[in-house]
């Protein structure tokens, strides 16, 4: 670019993840033996890496490309924009590449259609006078068809239709250029920083004519404002008067942004599009350009076009360069997601309050991006895709609720960096990196103190899933993989005689039995506090204990009687897909029986587990040896997985709550094909947390205990207060 | 009831047009009081009033028949910023006397509607700016200009030698965009006498240019920044997209002359220190034009309508501007859409609001 280099790279990445391995227990007492064997090994995956830079720090850039550049066929390195030009000699000397000028529109348009499918909350519009300006949106599941309005010097106006169909259907001369030339001809100010700074200091009304200073008032009949612009500098029309730097700023930015604005309703109007994507360097996080163009495209459409603005928009074409550079290796075959704890956020809306990060982010920012193993998709029992949204409470919107959060996982943090340390045991760096991590994980919360926006929209989730990123930077893959052990060991042993007193059960007391099972044992989570102080002090907390904490019926939210009506007077369920939480009594005494009574019914079970770790949830492997030792001792579960009426899968996910826009493909090829009509999700991560207010095409069955006390006080209850949601889709 | 004046206060400018009987009967004359006598004098015998009003003596309409009554019609103009005189002299000649309606229409009609009762004693009769114009660029059209067509277009305008001034027939004028450039820019689109709406508008208009580039050269007359820019090059001040990418962006089809960013030279400090007044006066015109045209060409085809009429005082002899948007209508509409002139280019309001006046008596 003109002043910045953004560079895109891929790398792959050493790091240590947990694996389980089952024991050959052939002929051994098995009794004092841990039930498998938890290792740490190395692991290499894909990383997307990119940096934006001042065009000064370009060498030492090279230079570091130099030393890493892993020597591959690579014979040629991808540069678009006006830079490329410029600093072609240079790198080519430096690298002994190639370089390859790549034509900016298409590279912008590459990276744009990449960083709509792979980032979530990559989209936001512009509210001003709210608590907090960026409004993010869903991802919809189809991106296309969109405008994109790039703001340069000049300005394009492009039409997406597919991934590799677009149009130039149409542009302005009047654009960032136009701004920053005519600015500077009239301030005596060079920088366009400084030029947008005056403009918000300025009044556009002592130079611009107004309706009402053409009428007097409004224009009645035509309905026009009187404080609408009737003519742009139509007061600066005399030799003899003096116009201050800042009013001949402002005026000239309204001009220019309201001149867009209504050239790219037309062009909307005309192709029938209401989504328009804006970027250039006359936007690139510049609220004040953002304010002014949203309310241009609001008035000139009359709301029904809507002005969408990008988190990672200055680095479009680099990833588009990268892109078109990797071709023969597809990256768009595999799905990526952002890691929260390499990347640097949105900076600063407001620079008097914090100018420091402002800094910062304005000449160095990164924004990293991990390969996912496998492709993510929606789930299709999703009733509306396009407005699904995992969170239930957005904490960009509540600021009391923003408060406690980010004050509760600050209290959490000395906590979490202990045992991570002490998961540990055996590493001479544990202590230290777990500091590092603690370090971290404190700095990403006091920037999101400051600026709630900086990742998209805020959330529990993004806190935890923060938190994991963080955690797994620092490489402590699974802190809790010890205690999940231990407990999965322990329920192991109770599991036969808590499935014989539920067969000793007549039928409709069993129902309760198995639905109160599952919520005593949604209440072993060592994510929640009030929880995680019990099981430190008293490791022997029972699953009994348990079952006695839980709030008595009608509970906090109570469908049980429908529920159970459904068992009883209707059909069988086809298939249930559920959704597990904790490892343990929570997956080993709560859902198993469940699962069991199910297979009973003759409904078939897809039992989805995370991919990764997260907090002391069961990951698919340990999911996979958990039911192999069940099914030794249970035959129904035996059967049930012989005949493939009871199937594992992973979600894709390594995060505590769960989104249901981002699964694992083969878990929603599975979902298609056996005809899946419940489903059931469990726990205060996936069905409080997130979906809660999820929509479903098919039944659906939300259970959870809720393990904090502000969180319940919310909802209206109190801790350890039960919700049993059972949902039918209304016809 | 003479005198007949229509009246259109602009942002900018004052527009008055005013009917001169020459069928003055020896009776009526004898009838015809003082005062109204003066004023058919005072502005029939002069071309310039005061420091400020102009007589657009080339514009008078001859042997024009209105209401029965034989005549010419005159064509005055004053700046917005003399209106109070302008009343004050109307209460000096004793003008609420005569007992006539003045039709106005325009901004100001409202805006000074206060002032002409206070000061003039003089109740105006306010008239909707759209009805106006409207009926104005119709009546005008049909009565032709004095034996030639009042509309035109222009053919090669690109072409200094080879570009000429063609008349252009607008019998059936329907459907029309109507692109009115005054101080600020208002587009309509007309299917009927009676059926028209105003389709959108932009603030960036002949204020704009005039208003920018006082700031940038220091002019103090509109007549002053168009000579200025008839002598500038604005290829020096401008961002083509030629000096991006070495010539034609064929990617997108775009000529390496087309602009690709306005004032985008400007950027640069050594640039801005070489370009001249002059340069920068042209420009500023280009700019504006192109953007006028640009709109006018969006609205035309989001309604479906390949006949843009432009008219306003920006246009007044303006003919960069309007050589500019004849080429600029056709080259990036690849001849679908075709740009007409009026000869009376900012009077149409006034004329309107005088034939509301004949309406209404």
């Amino acid at each position: 670019g003109g002043s910045l280099t953004k560079l895109a790279y891929y790398s792959t990445v050493q790091h240590k993840v947990a694996r389980v391995r089952s024991f050959d227990h052939s002929g051994k007492d098995i009794e004092n033996e841990p039930l498998y064997e938890i290792s740490v090994q190395e692991e290499i995956t894909a990383r997307l890496h990119f940096i934006k830079f001042e065009n000064t720090y370009i060498e030492t850039c090279l230079d570091f490309i130099k030393d890493h550049l892993v020597n591959t066929e690579t014979k040629v390195i991808k540069a678009t924009g006006g830079g490329a030009y410029k600093f072609k000699d240079l790198i080519e000397k430096k690298l002994g590449l190639k370089v390859d000028k790549e034509d900016v529109m298409t590279c912008l348009i590459k990276g744009c259609n990449f960083v709509l499918r792979n980032i979530p909350h990559e989209v936001f519009a512009y509210q001003k006078d709210s608590d907090t300006e960026f409004r993010f949106q869903t991802n919809h599941p189809n991106i296309f068809p969109y405008l994109l309005v790039n703001i340069g010097s000049g300005v394009s106006i492009v039409k997406v239709e597919t991934e590799d169909k677009f149009e130039w259907i149409g542009g302005s001369s009047i654009g960032g250029g136009t701004f920053w030339g005519l600015g500077a001809l009239l301030t005596k100010t060079k920088k366009f920083d400084e030029l947008l700074q005056l403009a918000s200091k300025g009044q556009h009304t002592n130079v611009d004519m107004l309706v009402k200073d053409v009428y007097g008032g409004a224009y009645q009949t035509l309905g026009l404002s009187g404080n609408l612009i009737a003519s742009s500098f139509g007061k600066s029309t005399t030799a003899d008067k003096e116009f201050s730097k800042e009013d001949m700023a402002k005026s000239l930015l309204h001009m220019i942004s309201n001149d867009i604005g209504q050239l790219a309703c037309l062009y909307a109007k005309l192709h029938n599009l209401d989504k328009i994507y804006f970027g250039g360097f006359f936007i690139r996080g510049h609220p004040v350009t953002m304010r002014t163009i949203t309310y241009s495209i609001n008035f000139f459409s009359k709301g029904e076009v809507q002005a969408l603005f990008l988190r990672h928009e200055g680095y479009l074409g680099a990833i588009g360069a990268f892109l078109k550079g990797a071709e023969q290796d597809n990256p768009n075959q595999y799905s990526w997601g952002e890691n929260y704890a390499g990347s640097s956020g949105l900076m600063s809306t407001s620079p008097d309050v914090y100018p420091m990060q402002r800094t910062r982010s304005g000449t160095f920012d990164m924004l990293e991006m991990d390969r996912l193993e496998r492709p993510l998709v929606n789930l299709p029992l999703l009733k509306d895709p396009s407005t699904y949204i995992p969170d239930t409470v957005d904490l960009t919107d509540d600021a009391m609720a923003r408060k406690y959060w980010l004050t509760c996982f600050e209290e959490a943090l000395d906590g979490v960096a202990k045992r991570a340390a002490a998961s540990q045991p055996d590493s001479i760096d544990a202590l230290e990196r777990a500091e590092k991590f603690r370090q971290k994980y404190w700095n990403k919360l006091q920037t999101l103190r400051q600026q709630p926006f900086a990742y998209g929209t805020l959330t529990v989730r993004s806190l935890l899933d923060t938190r994991e990123h963080c955690l797994n930077e620092f490489n402590f893959p699974d802190p809790y993989s010890k205690v999940k052990q231990k407990e999965n060991g322990i329920a192991l042993k109770c599991f036969q005689s808590v499935i014989e007193s539920l067969d000793s059960l007549g039928w409709e007391e069993r129902q309760f039995a198995l639905v109160k099972g599952l919520l005593a044992g949604n209440v072993f989570d060592w994510g929640a506090k009030a929880v995680s102080d019990v099981l430190e002090s008293e490791p022997q907390f029972g699953f009994e204990e348990a079952k006695s904490k839980l709030q008595e019926r009608p509970w906090l939210e109570d469908s049980y009687s429908q529920w159970l009506e459904r068992l009883k007077e209707g059909p069988p369920h086809k298939c249930a897909l559920i959704f597990a939480d904790n490892s343990g009594i929570d997956i080993i005494l709560g859902v198993f029986p469940f699962v069991r009574e199910l297979l009973s019914r003759g409904t078939e079970v897809i039992l989805a587990c995370n991919s990764g770790p997260a907090l002391n949830d069961v990951t698919y492997s340990e999911s996979l040896i958990v039911t192999e030792r069940i099914a030794a001792m249970d035959p129904v579960i035996q059967s049930a997985l012989r005949e493939e009426k009871l199937l594992l899968v992973q979600t894709g996910s390594s995060s505590p709550c769960l989104d249901l826009s981002r699964l694992d493909k083969g878990l929603a090829v599975l979902v298609r094909e056996r005809k899946t009509d419940l489903v059931i999700i469990e726990g205060m991560g996936r069905a409080i947390h997130t979906n809660y207010y999820a929509a479903l095409k098919c039944e659906s069955l939300k259970l959870a205990v809720i393990k904090n006390s502000w969180l319940a006080d919310r909802l209206g209850g109190k801790i350890f207060s039960v919700i049993f949601k059972y949902e039918v889709p209304c016809k | 009831v003479f005198p007949w004046f229509g009246l259109d206060i602009g942002g900018t400018l004052v527009k008055l047009v005013y009917f001169e009987p020459k069928d003055i009967t020896a009776e009526e004359e004898e009838e015809e009081v003082e005062n109204l006598k003066s004023i058919r004098k005072y502005l029939t015998s002069n071309v310039a009033y005061g420091s400020t009003g102009i007589r657009d003596v080339h514009l008078e309409l001859k042997d024009l028949t209105l209401c029965g009554r034989k005549g010419n019609l005159h064509f005055i103009r004053f700046p917005t910023h003399d209106m109070p005189a302008f009343i004050q002299m109307g209460s000096e000649k004793h003008f609420s006397s005569l007992h006539t309606t003045l039709c106005a229409t325009g901004g100001g009609a409202y805006k000074f509607e206060q002032d002409f009762r206070t000061m003039g004693d003089l109740q105006l009769c306010k008239l909707d700016e759209l009805d106006c114009l409207i009926k104005g660029v119709l009546y005008i059209d049909s009565v032709g200009f004095n034996g030639r067509s009042e509309c035109y277009y222009f053919e090669n305008p690109t072409d200094a030698e080879r570009c000429q001034k063609l008349p252009f027939n607008l019998e059936n004028p329907y459907p029309l965009l109507l692109v009115n450039i005054g101080s600020g820019v208002s587009i309509l689109a007309v299917y009927s006498k009676e059926n028209y709406k105003r389709v959108t508008g932009t603030s960036l208009g002949g204020g704009t240019f005039f208003g920018l580039c006082c700031l940038l050269t220091g002019c103090s007359t509109f007549e002053e920044a168009l000579e200025m820019a008839s002598h500038g090059d604005s290829t020096k001040v401008d961002k083509l997209v030629r000096d991006i990418y070495g010539g034609d962006y064929e990617r997108f089809g775009l000529p390496g002359w087309a602009v690709a960013s306005s004032f985008g030279n400007m950027m640069s400090k050594e640039k801005r220190e070489s370009v001249s007044k002059e340069d920068l006066a042209k420009a500023t015109l280009i700019t504006i034009t192109n953007n006028i045209g640009s709109i006018a060409r969006m609205c035309a085809l989001n309604e479906n309508i390949n006949r843009v009429v432009f008219i306003g005082n920006f246009l007044r002899i303006n003919t960069i501007s309007m050589r500019l948007l004849a080429y600029a209508l056709d080259y990036w509409s690849k001849g679908q859409l075709k740009a007409l002139f009026l000869e009376h280019e900012g009077y149409f309001g006034a004329v309107g609001a005088l034939l509301e006046l004949l309406d209404s008596a």
